[in-house]
C-alpha cells in the first residue's frame, strides 16, 4: 500500500457519514475515483426513484476531502468552507462515481471541483466547486 | 390558507416519511408557515464527519438544507408540484457543536413560473448564530411527464449522442 493508499483508506474509514452512506474510493496511481453504491436509504423523491440531492452533494464533498488527503499529508481533516453544487441529471437507482481535481492548493485554502456520474463519464449527474481550509503537519 | 397550510404540513410529514434518506437520518419537519419550513435532524455518532472533534458531516448539513429548502417551496406553491434542485450554495459558518440536535429554516422569498428561489440556515442552538447558510434554487413541475418509476428505465437516447462501442 502507497502512503497516500493508507491515508486515503484511513481518512474515508474514519468518516462515520461515509461509512453511513456505503461511499468508498479507488486509487489508481495518483488518481483517485470514489464509489456510492446504490442502496434504497439513499433515495430522496421515492416516485422516480431518485438519490437525495443533499446524498450527492455530500458524497462530492467527501470526495474532495478523500483528494485533499491523497495529494499531502494533512494533521487534521479539512474543514469546508463553502461548496457550490450544480444539479445536471436526477440520480438514477445505479452506482454514483465522482473524481476530484484540485485547482489549487495553497498554505491554507484548497479549491476543488468535483464531478459526479453515472453510467457515462461524459454525462455528468452533478457537480461541486468548494472550498477548504486546511491544516498542514508541522515538518 | 389554513387548510393549505395543513395540506403543506402533511405533504411536509410525507416528504420525511417517505423519502428514505430522509428517513435514515431522522427528519423531523417542526413547522410549515406560509412559504418557511423549520426541520430538525437528531445528533448521532453515524452521522458524524471529523471522529476526532465530533462534529456532525457537512454533507448531512447539505441534506437538510436541501429538505427543508424543498418543504419552503412547497409551502409557497398554491398546489403540490414536483420539484427538482438546480444548484445549491452552502456556506459553513463555524463547526456544529457536537451532542446538538441541528436545525434548519428555509425561505422560499421567489416564485416564477418555473423557478423557486429558497434561503435557509442551519443552526444548533440560536438562527441568528448559523453553522451554515444556504441559497437554492429549484426547477419547478421537474417531473413533467415522467411517469413514476421513470428513472428505473435506461435514459433516452439522445440526439447527436455518442453512438454505442
Amino acid at each position: 500500500m502507497s502512503d497516500a493508499d493508507s491515508r486515503l483508506t484511513a481518512v474515508l474509514g474514519a468518516i462515520p457519514y461515509a461509512r453511513f452512506l456505503g461511499m468508498r474510493a479507488e486509487l489508481a496511481g495518483d488518481e483517485m475515483t470514489t464509489l456510492l453504491p446504490f442502496s434504497d436509504h439513499l433515495v430522496g423523491n421515492p416516485l422516480l426513484p431518485a438519490i437525495h440531492g443533499g446524498v450527492l452533494g455530500a458524497f462530492m464533498e467527501m470526495t474532495a476531502l478523500a483528494q485533499l488527503s491523497v495529494a499531502e499529508p494533512l494533521a487534521r481533516q479539512p474543514r469546508t468552507i463553502d461548496v457550490s453544487i450544480e444539479y445536471l441529471r436526477s440520480g438514477r437507482p445505479l452506482t454514483t462515481y465522482a473524481r476530484a481535481q484540485i485547482k489549487k492548493i495553497g498554505r491554507r485554502i484548497a479549491n476543488v471541483h468535483v464531478e459526479a456520474w453515472q453510467e457515462q463519464r461524459a454525462a455528468p449527474i452533478a457537480a461541486l466547486r468548494g472550498h477548504f481550509l486546511l491544516t498542514p503537519t508541522e515538518d | 390558507m389554513s387548510d393549505h397550510l395543513e395540506q403543506t404540513r402533511q405533504i411536509a410529514a410525507a416528504m420525511n416519511a417517505g423519502s428514505p434518506q430522509a428517513k435514515a437520518l431522522g427528519f423531523r419537519t417542526l413547522s410549515i408557515e406560509p412559504a418557511v419550513a423549520v426541520l430538525t435532524v437528531p445528533y448521532r455518532p453515524e452521522i458524524i464527519g471529523d471522529p476526532q472533534t465530533g462534529v456532525i458531516a457537512g454533507g448531512v448539513v447539505t441534506t437538510l438544507l436541501d429538505h427543508a429548502s424543498g418543504q419552503a417551496v412547497q409551502a409557497a406553491l398554491e398546489a403540490f408540484t414536483s420539484i427538482a434542485t438546480l444548484d445549491l450554495r452552502i456556506d459553513y459558518m463555524r463547526p456544529a457543536e457536537p451532542g446538538l440536535d441541528l436545525f434548519a429554516r428555509a425561505h422560499c422569498y421567489k416564485i416564477t413560473r418555473s423557478v423557486a428561489f429558497v434561503r435557509a440556515v442551519a443552526y444548533d442552538r440560536d438562527p441568528d448564530d448559523p453553522v451554515a447558510s444556504s441559497q437554492a434554487a429549484f426547477m419547478l413541475d421537474s417531473s413533467a411527464g415522467r411517469p413514476s418509476g421513470a428513472n428505473l428505465k435506461p435514459p433516452r437516447a439522445k440526439a447527436g449522442g455518442k453512438a454505442k462501442a
